[in-house]
């Protein structure tokens, strides 16, 4: 059942879009019916709790972090449930005739259903998690609610004030939830209230009180947070009645009374709670005085009242909290029935200034009389709700144990009175400046009497006033006593509902307060220029909108300072973290006992200064580019003999034609580079990156070195050894190649393939318009395609292609193998496109590349998918020796299937690369 | 022979060869080997999964070699787990990009599925060696795709990316050299082994090795001072590239999770819990600057990519808290953020489309055509990369700091957790204001977003309620992952039994 009741306004929320569109229903109708039906379910579920009976239910959802489906209805869910839904009817009945279908539409009906189930959701949440689930969810659709005017800026800012305010305070519920959750040990709302005084003895207990009262602050408009709701006002007035008055606004008072039994009755607690409270409730009373708009009035009372209940919270003692929600019952009855009377006279007169608005009793009397009567409750006149609460408050501060120890028992009873005072003051402003006070000046409409309907909700609010005030023992002295009981979580001490309890302190504090309310208002004039003349106002919205700013001010700030967006910036901080951690890891670490390593020989050290020079003249002359180049072919080819004299033919083989095709690629790169290099970095730049280059090739040697002395026990004797029984081939490096790790050279034929089709994919739109000349005014070649050349490569091809065919063969057993033949056959093709030129050379190979690439890998891999026919795993080679006439016996191995697809794949890639970037050289050529 | 552990790689290799000998640019029957393919990867990662999630750890040897000789292909819980998310952003990315912005440059589905085929081996292999090789696959892929529909921004961004990932592979590969020298062996489990029994002579050698490969992922991972060059990249990569490479930065957390969780755990000898002080600080880090980059952002794209940023960051300091429970609530936030941030690139894109000149800074335009659609898309999408209830991301949130309570350092982790978290909800509702909220009154006539596009936007960011209601399994199910990594003799035994290598009938040749 109560997944039901949590569920109605969440089903209505999403009902009323397609309810409008297909349907035709109007959406106020749509949701009202939703929030009645909520209302009935919830009077009917609800009647066992009126004796003291609270209903669970519970569903796991998510048992690893302590978040389950569970709901309770309990005395102080109940109260709250019933405001949330009761109110909500009213304001769903109110805004069908305060806002035009047009205005309204199903966008604000499924807001003000999604904002009623999340409150509902949130008082009754059994499981903390979940009631931080709808806590937040609140904040969202108030978000929603107050931006819904969203052409104006007030109402923009507005929600974005709102959301970052509540939004922060439900971060810091969200972490004393935590906390609170893990030092009880479940997140159940009934354990936690079970385990006493643990959290309130935990040493974290001050943090967590912190956190929860900014939480609570934030939510319910304490000070210093309250600067937030004067700005929500912003959002149509049935949003300010149901959200800014009656509920949302309570939520945080909620909570107060939630934990109540588990936080409170510390000094701490004490003087936090109701300081805040204290604080809020004088600055919000004083401040709602000097309001000239209707609404900034009510919400400074909001404020101030808001500050009333947090203060009786903050107390600490049973009447105080009974007394705390008395007043949050009346405060929503009387705030509610203000807000639509304010909407009524805003609506219908044009205007919600009060030096404008004057005499209005004339033209709407029936309206002036119901907010006369809410007004009054709300200065606390005997004979209403406002009243009695009132005096359980006045009477409530006249005892307190701590401050009567400080000897600062005074303060609480003259702080109350003063507030008093001022609540007086302001709502015979709003009953004196509105409906007397002369005549209207300059209003935008003629005023009148709003629809009938429209008053229906203020008439229902205000006879409740009166019913409270008047019979408070039968009306609400039941609900008051359930919601008590839930919240002490011990029987109630006796107290007295009654209009008249004789003469003593409280009622004179009451008189007080009336008389110098009136005194008070009758001096406004004089107030109001005093007020005026204050030189400097706090504004809580400029401070808070300045520190958002500011935040965002320092984000670009840091953002530009530390991403400078520059390659060379990022490459350097890459490289010296990784040259840092490095050492840092290295350091202090010992080589084993160096094993004898092979000597040093003259060849080797002339290899190694070769290669060592040939790095520095690169790095030294990269300005001279073509000189580079040669350079780097001297490291190249270095390292390719230095991989023959320590017998690796392959990698030599490897390194040699790979350092062949890359040359070709620099030079044919090289033509489209500026003919000048871009100015050189500073010197002290050149230093640091020397340095760091520097520091890197020490740090690599070592790690060389003691590569070097570990003791050589590695799967490679395993590869050594099974290379001819398990691979059918002598020659190790192709059998690892192409079947111990063949799957890595898929990968790797794959990375050629994809890098080929990048390269494409870039060059293939590109157009650039390389010079004719060169910057001497040279042009570039005097013979496009020398004969010599041309007649040259046309008789090395043939050889070329005999000899890569051969590499292929003999590759499983000696050096070679399809990866060296690929390159090969690929320099050698390129050859051609050289000298004969890129068109010509196209039509004599006229095949695709690209389907080159992928036929090579389809072939590799349908290889290594043959091998499933026979039930064993992708690319288990097998191998057999045939005996043919002519040949003699020799072998065939499906690892060789496998190599032809390699070579395939790497034909295509080099043609591929190579032609693309001579092709765009040559189409420069062609223009 | 049971090949469903190699499928994951296969059916992207063979769809990319395939594209590779039919045409590039129309056509269309490259959007149906694409989409095909793509599809298909769904039911064999979901049938992973559920085999996965029975605890069984599934061997494939390639070659039919035995470990540790040959390249083996391991799915255990984190496999599968990585693969299933991955191949649901791929087929969202994918049927948006089919709406035409495949068409933007060629070969896009060949690149697409090449991508793909780097991104799954690199989450199947269980081989250091074999891992590099699908690294540099899926960084080929990414670099030809960062570039996809040209324009000079993206030049720019992708030499940015070729550059440094070249330093990064050159990095990976003496990292790779120097644990090989120290241990003679590639195999991960092997690894595990070899690592746990090594003596102080390999201590220097291994522990710089670690953090090398550990340096590499960052980079990966893009995790400060390593990552500054995703935003600029991110932010300018064409939307489906955009959403699916939310998934990349993922791809350098698995292996920092995987290599921690197998060869630098608690008991690896030397080496025993090489990464674990470095994550806390360094997630942390990221997550401040990530956040500022948040705040910094002028247009939706570059925050997005900046989430990214955060989203990995946070990743980052959960392993950091290093406890099983961490690594638990780390996979589901990894789960949330991927798929809301893949679908808030898509959905940038549709926003931008429907602004026109205004694309996604935050200035004053025309009301967007379809605000109703765009606005709740973009709502839900902030909700759930904010970590806002109700969706996944809240939860997640819950988790971590749960998780982080208990650990020293947790009041750092609440405390900028917390606070960056309100951050980007400040800095997502600027954005959101600025989009739908401060236009102009006129209302543009609709332009057409296709069905699809919407759809495949709205099925990414609906994950995270998903993922929601489908919470108390889906922690359960990373609560078990975690558990199986913690522990790894389960991983180690499973691969080093060679129990699925195929024996040979005598008199057989080769193997």
């Amino acid at each position: 059942m109560l997944y039901l009741l949590v569920s109605i306004p969440f089903i209505g929320a999403l009902l009323v879009y397609p309810a409008t569109e297909r349907l035709r229903l109007p959406p106020s109708l749509v949701a009202g019916l939703m929030a009645l039906s909520a209302l009935v379910l919830l009077l009917f579920i609800g009647f066992p709790v009126y004796s003291g009976a609270v209903l669970l239910s519970r569903a796991e959802w998510i048992p690893q972090i302590g978040l389950s489906f569970s709901f309770r209805l309990d005395g102080l869910g109940l109260l709250f449930a019933e405001l949330i839904l009761g109110i909500g009817v009213l304001v769903v009945l109110y805004a069908r005739y305060y806002l035009t279908e047009l205005e309204a539409g199903p966008r604000f009906y499924a807001f003000l259903l999604l904002f009623m189930g999340a409150m509902l959701g949130l008082v009754l949440s059994e499981n903390l998690l979940l009631m931080m689930v709808f806590w937040e969810l609140t904040s969202l659709a108030s978000f929603l609610l107050i931006g819904f005017r969203r052409h104006t800026s007030e109402a923009r800012q507005g929600a974005r004030l709102a959301l970052f305010v509540t939004g922060g305070g439900g971060f810091a519920l969200l972490a004393a939830v935590l906390i609170m959750g893990q030092i009880v040990g479940s997140y159940e709302l009934s354990d936690v209230l079970a385990s006493g005084r643990l959290v309130a003895d935990h040493h974290l207990y001050p943090l967590v009180l912190v956190l929860f009262l900014i939480g609570v602050g934030t939510k319910s408009a304490q000070f210093p947070f309250h600067f937030w709701l004067p700005h929500a006002m912003a959002a149509p007035t049935p949003v300010s009645a149901y959200l800014h008055s009656a509920t949302m606004v309570k939520a945080g008072i909620f909570l107060l009374g939630r934990f109540f039994p588990v936080l409170a009755g510390s000094e701490l607690w004490f003087y936090m709670v109701s300081g805040m409270g204290l604080s809020t409730l004088l600055l919000g009373a004083y401040l709602a005085l000097f309001q000239h708009d209707l609404k900034g009035l009510l919400a400074y009372s909001t404020i101030s009242h808001l500050g009333l209940i947090t203060l009786l919270f903050g107390l600490g003692t049973p009447l105080g909290e009974i007394a705390a929600i008395f007043h949050v019952i009346n405060h929503a009855v009387f705030k509610a029935s203000l807000f639509m009377a304010a909407g009524i006279i805003d609506h219908e007169s044009g205007t919600r200034d009060m030096r404008k608005l004057n005499g209005l009793f004339k033209y709407m009397p029936h309206t002036a009389a119901l907010a006369m009567v809410a007004a009054a409750a709300m200065a606390g006149v005997p004979l209403l709700n406002g009243f009695l609460s009132k005096e359980m408050f006045f009477g409530e501060t006249l005892v307190l144990k701590w401050l009567v120890e400080a000897q600062w028992h005074w303060l609480f009873p003259m702080a109350a009175t003063v507030a008093g005072i001022f609540a007086v003051a302001y709502s015979l402003r709003f009953i004196h400046d509105v409906f007397f006070n002369g005549e209207p000046v300059n209003l935008p409409k003629t005023p009148h009497e709003p629809p009938r309907w429209m008053k229906v909700p203020v008439e229902v609010l205000v006879v409740l006033c009166i019913g409270v005030g008047v019979f408070p023992n039968f009306t609400v002295r039941p609900l008051l006593e359930s919601a008590a009981a839930a919240v002490l979580q011990q029987p109630l001490p006796e107290f007295s509902l009654s209009i008249w309890h004789g003469f003593n302190t409280p009622l004179v504090m009451s008189l007080v307060a009336m008389g110098g309310g009136a005194i008070l208002y009758s001096g406004r004039k004089w107030l109001f220029r005093a007020h005026d003349r204050i030189p400097f106002q706090i504004s809580g919205k400029q401070w808070a909108e300045s520190l958002v700013e500011s935040i965002f001010q320092l984000g670009e700030m840091v953002d530009r300072l530390l991403d400078s967006r520059s390659l060379r910036r990022y490459s350097f901080f890459l490289l010296a973290i990784v040259v840092a951690a490095g050492a840092v890891s290295l350091w202090g670490e010992s080589f084993p006992a160096a094993k004898a390593l092979t000597p040093v020989t003259i060849p080797v050290v002339i290899g190694g200064l070769l290669l060592g020079a040939g790095s520095i003249a690169t790095a030294v002359w990269h300005g001279k580019r073509l000189l580079a180049v040669i350079m780097l072919s001297i490291v190249g080819l270095m390292t390719a003999l230095l991989f023959a004299y320590f017998s690796a033919p392959d990698l030599a083989m490897t390194q040699l034609l790979v350092e062949i095709a890359s040359v070709i690629l620099v030079l044919l790169a090289m033509y489209f580079l500026p003919q000048l290099t871009p100015p050189e970095s500073s010197r002290i730049r050149l230093a640091r990156d020397i340095t760091l280059g520097v520091i890197a090739g020490i740090g690599v040697a070592i790690l060389s070195y003691s590569m070097l002395v570990q003791p050589l026990d590695s799967i490679s004797s395993y590869y050594l050894s099974q290379s001819k029984p398990g691979g059918g081939g002598t020659n190790v490096v192709n059998v690892i190649l192409v079947d111990f790790r063949g799957f890595d050279t898929l990968g790797e034929v794959t990375v050629l393939g994809i890098a080929a089709v990048g390269i494409v994919a870039m060059i293939g739109g590109l157009k650039i318009w390389g010079p004719e000349k060169d910057w001497l005014g040279r042009s570039w070649a005097g013979d496009r395609h020398p004969v010599l050349l041309t007649t040259v490569s046309k008789l090395i091809l043939p050889f070329a292609l005999i000899v890569s065919a051969y590499l292929f063969l003999r590759g499983h057993n000696y050096p070679g193998g399809g990866f060296i033949a690929g390159l090969v056959t690929g320099v050698a093709l390129t050859l051609q496109y050289i000298a004969s030129g890129s068109d010509r050379a196209r039509q004599r190979l006229p095949w695709d590349n690209l389907k080159l690439v992928g036929a090579g890998i389809l072939i590799a891999t349908g290889t290594g998918l043959g091998s499933w026919v026979f039930g064993f795993p992708f690319l288990t080679t097998t191998f057999a020796y045939v005996t043919l006439p002519i040949v003699g016996k020799f072998e065939i191995a499906s690892a060789m299937l496998f190599d032809l697809g390699v070579y395939l794949a790497v034909v295509g890639t080099v043609l591929l690369i190579l032609a693309g970037m001579g092709g765009l050289h040559q189409r420069e050529e062609n223009v | 022979m049971n090949h469903l552990p190699i499928m994951p790689v296969m059916i992207p290799l063979i769809a990319g060869a395939l594209l590779f000998l039919i045409g590039g640019r129309g056509g269309g029957l490259d959007r149906v080997i694409g989409v095909t393919a793509t599809v298909a990867l769904l039911p064999v990662a979901l049938l992973l999964l559920q085999v996965a999630g029975t605890g069984q750890v599934m061997v494939y040897y390639d070659g039919n070699w035995s470990a540790p000789f040959g390249i083996v292909l391991v799915v255990d819980r984190l496999s599968a787990l990585m693969l299933c998310l991955n191949a649901l952003l791929a087929l969202a990315s994918l049927l948006y990009a089919i709406t035409g912005d495949d068409r933007l440059g060629p070969r896009f589905h060949l690149l697409f599925q090449m991508q793909l085929l780097g991104i799954n081996g690199a989450f199947l292999t269980g081989d250091l060696f074999n891992l590099f090789v699908f690294f540099e696959i899926l960084l080929i892929a990414s670099y030809a795709l960062q570039f996809h529909g040209g324009g000079k921004v993206r030049v720019r961004a992708t030499l940015h990316l070729v550059v440094l990932n070249l330093i990064g592979s050159s990095v990976f590969l003496i990292g790779i050299g120097a644990i090989y020298a120290a241990t003679g062996t590639l195999n991960l489990a092997d690894l595990a082994v070899k690592v746990a029994a090594a003596g102080t002579g390999q201590a220097g050698l291994l522990k710089t090795g670690g953090i090398l490969l550990l340096l590499v992922f960052a980079l990966k991972a893009a995790l400060v001072p390593l990552g500054f060059w995703l935003p600029p990249a991110y932010s300018v990569a064409c939307a489906p590239v955009a959403a699916l490479f939310a998934i990349m930065t993922k791809v350098g957390i698995y292996a920092i999770l995987r290599l921690q969780g197998l060869v630098f755990g608690p008991e690896a000898g030397p080496a025993a819990s090489l990464f674990t002080p470095w994550l806390l600080p360094l997630g942390l880090i990221t997550v401040v600057v990530a956040t500022f980059g948040i705040l910094a952002s002028n247009e939706l794209r570059r925050l997005l990519a900046h989430l990214v940023v955060l989203s990995a960051g946070t990743l980052t300091l959960t392993l950091g808290l290093d406890s099983p429970s961490a690594v638990a609530s780390a996979l589901f936030y990894l789960l949330n953020s991927t798929l809301v941030g893949g679908g808030l690139f898509l959905l940038a894109d549709l926003i931008a489309r429907d602004r026109g000149d205004a694309g996604t800074s935050f200035v004053t335009s025309q009301t967007v055509s379809s605000p109703l659609l765009l606005g709740s898309l973009f709502f839900v999408g902030a909700i759930g990369v904010a970590g806002l209830p109700p969706l996944a991301g809240f939860p997640a949130k819950l988790y971590l700091l749960q998780t982080a309570f208990l650990h020293p350092a947790g009041n750092w982790v609440f405390s900028v957790v917390l606070i960056s978290g309100l951050l980007v909800v400040v800095a997502l509702s600027r954005a959101g204001s600025a989009i739908f909220w401060r236009t102009g009154k006129a209302q543009k006539p609709a332009t057409g977003i296709a069905s699809l596009q919407s759809a495949a936007t709205a099925s990414l960011l609906l994950g995270s309620a998903a993922l929601m209601i489908g919470a108390g399994v889906t922690t359960g199910y990373t609560q078990a992952t975690a558990v199986q990594l913690a522990d790894h003799t389960g991983y180690v035994e499973a691969v080093m039994e060679n129990r699925g290598v195929v024996v040979l009938p005598a008199g057989q040749g080769g193997s």
